[in-house]
């Protein structure tokens, strides 16, 4: 078995083990139930989803979503009672998490998946474990240090994102006058911005912070301005399993409440291996407190 | 499986305000690009078919750059590299001025390459009529745009509609290419659809049942048009 | 971005010639899938089986009246809940091209079988042959003489349809090729550079096609 953060992850299975099991009876999880005949715990995750999910410089997963899902499969070793279960990484996109949790491919996705309610009538998630909203990101210099310095230039969107409503909201409600150019995605748009064909970008700050992270002048970029949406990630899990879900939420509350999850936080993200320097954010602090619960 | 069905995501809002406006630049691109094509197209296949030697190596040249480069390099081409060799004033009028940059690159884009096939499509169709009409015209003392204007056009159209209507369809559906470079068509607003809310199923099988209907029903009603128009003791046929 | 320099094409040289290969591969495969499946297709539409041939018409019929781009997203989605284990988008798009391009090439057929003349169907039949022997070695043969012109036509049109993998990101020529011009900055050189390589293999292919055609005028 190759597992990333070997030593967190038996940290927490001692921790997790000297507590007994403390979630319900495996019987009622048709996912538990499924993980215990097959011996395995399939994992969804992303190849590209940096810092949360990537392929870094060996062949398995890792990222701070992968860390966190290494503690929920030492819970269910516990719960289940077998410590041989095998992780079997599953590689998904944005296009195929669905068909391959709502088939039975995964049982757990570790990926950078945003929580919606109307997504909430096909799969279930565990806590919010990271927030990403809209802002901008402008040359340094430029002038630009909001949405409102905006009037009479250009902003970039990728077509069809939150983002998009959220900045023609932002617009509309402050009746600038700013000058939209959809673009098809962020590579595409990063481009319009080294090549002055838009004066900002507007995307979630996670991959905005990424995106200069990867430029070739990082320090030409900054990220401004306040949020204009809210857009919380959470590990993505069945439907219809309230068993499961609950055992995530536990491990996740967990985390949480022993101040672990600002610690892998701060690995992935202050500065991270992929130097992408994004500060924890108070409402993701404040998110971590109020989702703590207590047992 | 583990699947929700749920129907109802395609009629409720905001998806199904998508799906709409999705379907109005699909229309929007089709016919702006339609209208380019058939215009040029056709006045290339006249070109090919004229006793001037440049002009029908002229139509021959476009014909064979714009068939053979992939309509979504073409895109590209247009959208990220023509404005980059214009001079610095128009360059920067394209990038930033331009109303509606994606729309428009993409109208102009599947409008050319669709040109190249609107062409051989009239070209075939004027060259089914025969030689014996040109030379009739002749004897009659038309001018060469006369010719082309009272006897081998109105045929020649005649005969290529299958063939046009067919074009016209392949410029329908490669409308959908222009979600490549952020028009959100009615393929990318499924997607869309497809993302927010987790639905693949109903939102795809959405854009399947549009494109089909529209598909069939031009069909149809082109069936009918061409059997109004047949020429009597002709066969409809179209270049290869 | 006012200077060109061709040298990118030349650095990245490697890298795009594995793209080109994976154009090359996946048009070889998605032609003899698309040729298997459309002569079985075209098989049943003309066998007077009216049942087989209504669907494989409605077959035919619904996928030609899909963009493919559609129809790969499909695919992309609906193999691994089929299959139900993730298949790289290699196999997903493979089998979006197949099942596409089979229509299209079931018409082609449908047309080439039609243009053998219905003498030699009855000849072959007086000669006790049942349906699969007659087509087998009497019509087939001598319909794919026939249609080879237009099969390569076609195939030319499928090596430019590949280009669309890119919706997916599947690394293709045109998505090698967009990626070193994303990464160093050299859109113009590198889409350019992309255009040629196409043209000019689809203008060699067109040449042969019509080599194809005089050979084969009688």
């Amino acid at each position: 078995m190759k597992f990333g953060s070997t030593i967190l992850a038996a940290a927490a299975g001692l921790a997790l083990a000297g507590l007994g099991p403390v979630y319900a009876d495996a019987g009622d999880s048709p996912v538990l139930k499924r993980i215990e005949d097959r011996g395995v715990v399939s994992i969804g995750h992303r190849e590209t989803s940096i810092p949360f999910s990537y392929i870094g410089d060996g062949d398995t997963p890792i990222g701070y979503s992968i860390d966190i899902c290494g503690y929920i499969v030492e819970a269910i070793k516990v719960e289940l009672g077998k410590d041989d279960l095998e992780v079997k990484y599953v590689p998904v996109t944005g296009q195929t998490r669905i068909a391959l949790m709502a088939n039975g491919t995964i049982d757990l996705e570790c990926g950078s998946t945003t929580n919606n309610l109307t997504r909430q009538k096909q799969v279930s998630y565990l806590p919010t474990t990271f927030i990403t909203g809209t802002k901008i990101a402008a040359k340094k210099g430029a002038g630009i240090s909001g949405i409102d310095d905006l009037n009479g230039k250009i902003i970039g969107l990728s077509a069809g994102t939150t983002n998009e409503k959220a900045i023609k909201a932002a617009i509309a409600e402050r009746g600038l006058d700013v000058k939209i150019v959809t673009v098809k995605d962020h590579a595409q748009g990063w481009l319009a911005l080294e090549t002055d064909r838009i004066d900002a970008y507007g995307s979630d700050d996670v991959l905005l912070y990424g995106l200069i992270s990867k430029s070739k002048a990082p320090d030409d970029y900054e990220v401004v301005g306040e949020y204009l949406s809210f857009d919380p990630y959470g590990l993505m899990v069945p439907r219809n399993d309230s068993t499961f879900q609950r055992l995530g939420t536990v491990v996740v509350a967990d985390l949480m409440r022993s101040g672990e999850m600002a610690k892998i936080y701060a690995k992935w993200f202050e500065p991270g291996p992929t130097n992408i320097n994004m500060p924890l954010s108070d409402r993701l602090k404040t998110a971590f407190e109020i989702q703590a619960l207590p047992n | 499986m583990n699947y929700n069905w749920d129907w109802s995501i395609l009629v409720s809002e905001p998806y199904m305000g998508w799906l709409l406006q999705g379907f109005g630049w699909t229309i929007a691109v089709s016919s702006a690009a339609w209208l380019i094509a058939f215009t040029l197209g056709s006045t290339l296949g006249i070109m090919r078919t004229t006793e001037s030697r440049l002009l029908r190596w002229i139509g021959t040249g476009y014909v064979e750059l714009f068939r053979n480069v992939p309509l979504l390099v073409q895109f590209f081409l247009w959208f990220f590299v023509f404005p980059e060799i214009l001079p610095d004033d128009a360059s920067r009028w394209v990038k930033r001025e331009m109303p509606l940059p994606a729309f428009t690159t993409a109208v102009v884009a599947l409008g050319l390459y669709t040109a190249s096939r609107v062409c051989e499509q009239v070209r075939s169709g004027i060259e089914a009529i025969g030689p014996g009409q040109r030379a009739a015209g002749k004897a009659m003392g038309f001018s060469e745009p006369q010719i082309y204007r009272y006897v081998l056009l109105p045929v020649g159209y005649r005969i290529i509609i299958p063939p046009l209507t067919s074009e016209f369809l392949t410029v329908f559906k490669n409308s959908s290419l222009a979600l490549t470079i952020g028009v959100i068509e009615l393929t990318a607003a499924t997607r869309q659809i497809e993302e927010y809310t987790f639905q693949g199923f109903e939102a795809f099988t959405a854009a399947t049942v549009i494109y089909s209907v529209i598909t069939f029903a031009v069909m149809g009603a082109m069936r009918v048009v061409e059997r109004r128009t047949r020429v009597p003791g002709t066969v409809a046929l179209g270049a290869k | 971005m006012s200077d060109f320099d061709f040298s990118v094409i030349l650095d990245n040289l490697p890298f795009l010639i594995e793209g080109l290969g994976m154009t090359f591969l996946l048009t070889l495969l998605a032609i003899a899938g698309g040729l298997a499946i459309g002569t079985l297709l075209a098989l049943a539409r003309l066998s007077g089986f009216a049942p087989l041939a209504m669907v494989a018409a409605a077959y035919t019929n619904f996928f030609r009246s899909l963009p493919l781009i559609l129809v790969i997203f499909w695919f992309y989605f609906l193999v691994p809940l089929i299959l139900g284990r993730p298949v790289g988008g290699f196999y997903s798009v493979l089998v979006a091209f197949i099942l596409f391009e089979a229509a299209y090439y079931s018409e082609i057929i449908r047309a080439g079988i039609s243009s053998v003349r219905s003498g030699q169907v009855a000849a072959a039949r007086a000669l006790g042959m049942n349906y699969w022997q007659t087509m087998g070695d009497v019509v087939l043969p001598q319909a794919f003489r026939a249609m080879t012109p237009v099969l390569l036509t076609q195939a030319i049109i499928l090596f430019q349809d590949t280009s669309l993998v890119y919706v997916v990101g599947l690394k293709d020529f045109l998505v090698s090729a967009e990626l070193v011009a994303n990464r160093d900055q050299r859109l113009v050189e590198m889409f350019t550079f992309a255009a040629a390589v196409y043209l000019v293999f689809c203008l060699l292919g067109s040449y042969a096609v019509r080599r194809l055609q005089q050979r084969f005028a009688t």
